[in-house]
């Protein structure tokens, strides 16, 4: 399909996905619910930091990073990767390969569609939140502020494309799920999700700078917070983030190229 | 025009025997079988022909149908449909086929199908007037009436598999392959959707390929029928001649006002007898003396003449294994 008939379908795949997004409220609400760790490691730190610093954080600075992550999270999260993999293992993916649009869009624009109702959920509260009680440890820099938004679509790339790859290692694998558990705990730790990528022991916050795990999650909160950046730095950090997209959108595909080949549409 | 030439689909399939041992032995030491799903198949179907693919489960007939549809790369051969090779899956040829599968889905479980409609015509980029109008030929001619604003969950299986038609075919394809379409269906309903396949064929000259299990789907709309067994072609032709082939003659059927020997009767055929009615198979030569014998006889009544049902033919077909000639 020509990519012009793509983008003429797209605006009623997004009103598809938030007709779905909205029928489906309950495991929805659910869903969000389990994206909260941010909300407990906030409370463990900001009293570690009730006395004073710690590691260069104090207890405005913790509210700050973990409300920004709190945001970042609820916006990019994606269960892209359960998605997949239940359509392959039950042969339902065989109506999407049917379409003439690829699937990758299809997905994508369904998540994307979800996008503004998990903000409307995540979004008044925890900016309330972040603008009275850290106001101070987040950016001013009108510049870095612009690109906020940017990071945030990186990070929701990234990780989206991250797992639609993942997903796609059960074209490959009978039990890909197990490989999302690890993924998870890498995620966590290398991320920032856990804590700040600063504060892991060390020499693993060197390698963490420069892993794609970053650019999902600590990146847009970097750029949120403005720590150790501005506007010059944010702005490299957001070029790379895109990079990394880039590359893993195009793995990604590639697998799914391969992976389709072996499709095997069981049953029916 | 679809052409299948020596097609073959191979899969290969970890085996492993039952029990803990097998269980941990099969951790290091993998066995894999290769199946033959379809083994070398060649047909050609023209443009609005209506074929039949019967088999018996694991024939291959679905695998077929797939590879068809370009869901399956075939593992050696060269399948063509309507000029496209279908695993390439590219828009002209999607745009112009459907695959309606029996046990699955693609109507959104949580909406009305009204949204998956709108859906697929975005998908399948459906001028907004001739997705008007072909919703309204759909629903005409499937009476799909209130269904399509009623949530999919709370759709009977009938209802269910009506607006899985209509959505299957919302962009008009010009190429159906239609996988068991009336599979758990009522009596009415399977004829209602055969009804329909047949009107749709006829008003878009579309082509028609359809495997079920209910041997009266394939009777009422197949002309041709192509029989696969253990991923082979066993017969490729008229579904009459593959009738005639495997169980020549026909079954007279007539119910007995008066006793008449069972030896009486044996001189006309192989009797089948339940109470007073009796089926009795005539070889086609004899059928003309044997029936005016029957009519003659003061004894008979309620008298009909079927060809023997395709069930029967069927049955006999896969139990003796033997390929009649390909016509």
């Amino acid at each position: 399909m020509s990519l012009r008939s793509t983008a003429r379908a797209v605006p009623q795949l997004l009103r598809t996905g938030l007709a779905e997004t909205v029928a489906y409220r309950a495991e929805f609400v659910v869903w969000m619910l389990t994206t909260t760790l941010p909300l407990v490691m906030l409370g463990l730190w900001t009293s570690v930091a009730a006395d004073g610093e710690f590691r260069g954080y104090s207890s405005p600075d913790f509210v700050a990073y973990y409300l920004a992550a709190l945001i970042v999270r609820n916006l990019t999260g994606s269960w892209v990767v359960w998605q997949i993999n239940d359509e392959i293992r039950r042969g339902i993916l065989a109506m999407r390969l049917l379409r003439p649009v690829h699937p990758f869009v299809a997905y994508a624009a369904s998540h994307v569609a979800a996008v503004p109702l998990r903000g409307l959920i995540a979004l008044p509260v925890t900016v309330i939140l972040l603008a009275t009680t850290a106001r101070d440890s987040l950016t001013h820099d009108p510049l870095q502020i612009a690109l906020i938004l940017p990071s945030l679509a990186g990070a929701w790339l990234l990780t989206f494309a991250f797992l639609f790859g993942l997903g796609c290692l059960a074209f490959f694998i009978d039990k890909s799920m197990a490989l999302l558990d690890v993924y998870f705990g890498v995620f966590a730790v290398l991320s920032g999700y856990l804590i700040p990528l600063s504060m892991l022991p060390s020499w693993l916050p060197t390698v963490a700078r420069w892993l794609p795990f970053r650019f999902m999650l600590s990146a847009p909160v970097e750029v949120i917070t403005g720590r150790e950046l501005g506007a010059g730095g944010a702005a490299q950090l957001v070029a790379l983030q895109w990079g990394y997209a880039a590359l893993i959108l195009a793995l990604a595909l590639a697998l799914w190229r391969a992976g389709v080949r072996r499709f095997e549409a069981v049953g029916g | 025009m679809i052409r299948a030439t020596d097609l073959r689909k191979h899969f290969r399939v970890h085996k492993r025997p039952p029990g803990l041992a097998a269980a941990v032995r099969s951790l290091w030491h993998r066995k894999y079988e290769t199946v033959k799903a379809v083994d070398g198949i060649s047909f050609a179907i023209a443009r609005g022909e209506r074929v039949g693919f019967l088999g018996p489960n694991g024939a291959g007939k679905t695998t077929t149908l797939k590879t068809l549809s370009g869901l399956l790369h075939p593992t050696s051969g060269t399948v063509e449909v309507e000029g496209h090779t279908p695993f390439r899956r590219e828009g002209a040829f999607l745009r112009q086929i459907t695959l309606v599968m029996g046990q699955k889905q693609q109507l959104l479980w949580d909406l009305p199908p009204a949204d998956t409609f709108a859906m697929n015509r975005a998908l399948y980029d459906v001028p907004v007037a001739q997705f008007d109008a072909t919703m309204k030929e759909l629903t005409e001619l499937l009476d799909l009436g209130p269904l399509v604003t009623k949530p999919t969950r709370q759709l009977s299986l009938g209802e269910h598999m009506k607006c899985e038609l209509a959505c299957a075919l919302l962009h008009r394809p010009t190429t159906l392959f239609l996988d068991e379409p009336t599979i758990g269906l009522d009596v009415s309903m399977q004829l209602a959707i055969r009804e329909f396949i047949r009107d749709y064929n006829q008003r878009h000259e579309a082509t028609v390929i359809l495997t079920s299990h209910y041997m009266e789907d394939v009777v009422a709309l197949c002309p041709r029928v192509i029989v696969i067994d253990g991923g082979r072609l066993i017969h490729d032709g008229d579904l009459r001649g593959l009738i005639k082939t495997m169980h020549p003659g026909k079954l007279v059927s007539f119910t007995l006002t008066a006793p008449m020997a069972d030896d009486e009767l044996a001189r006309l055929g192989a009797i089948t007898r339940e109470g007073n009615r009796v089926v009795v198979q005539i070889a086609e030569a004899a059928l003309r003396e044997a029936v005016g014998h029957l009519l003659a006889s003061a004894s008979v009544t309620d008298l009909s003449i079927e060809d023997p049902p395709l069930e029967v033919v069927m049955r006999a077909l896969f139990k003796d294994g033997a390929a009649p000639a390909t016509t």
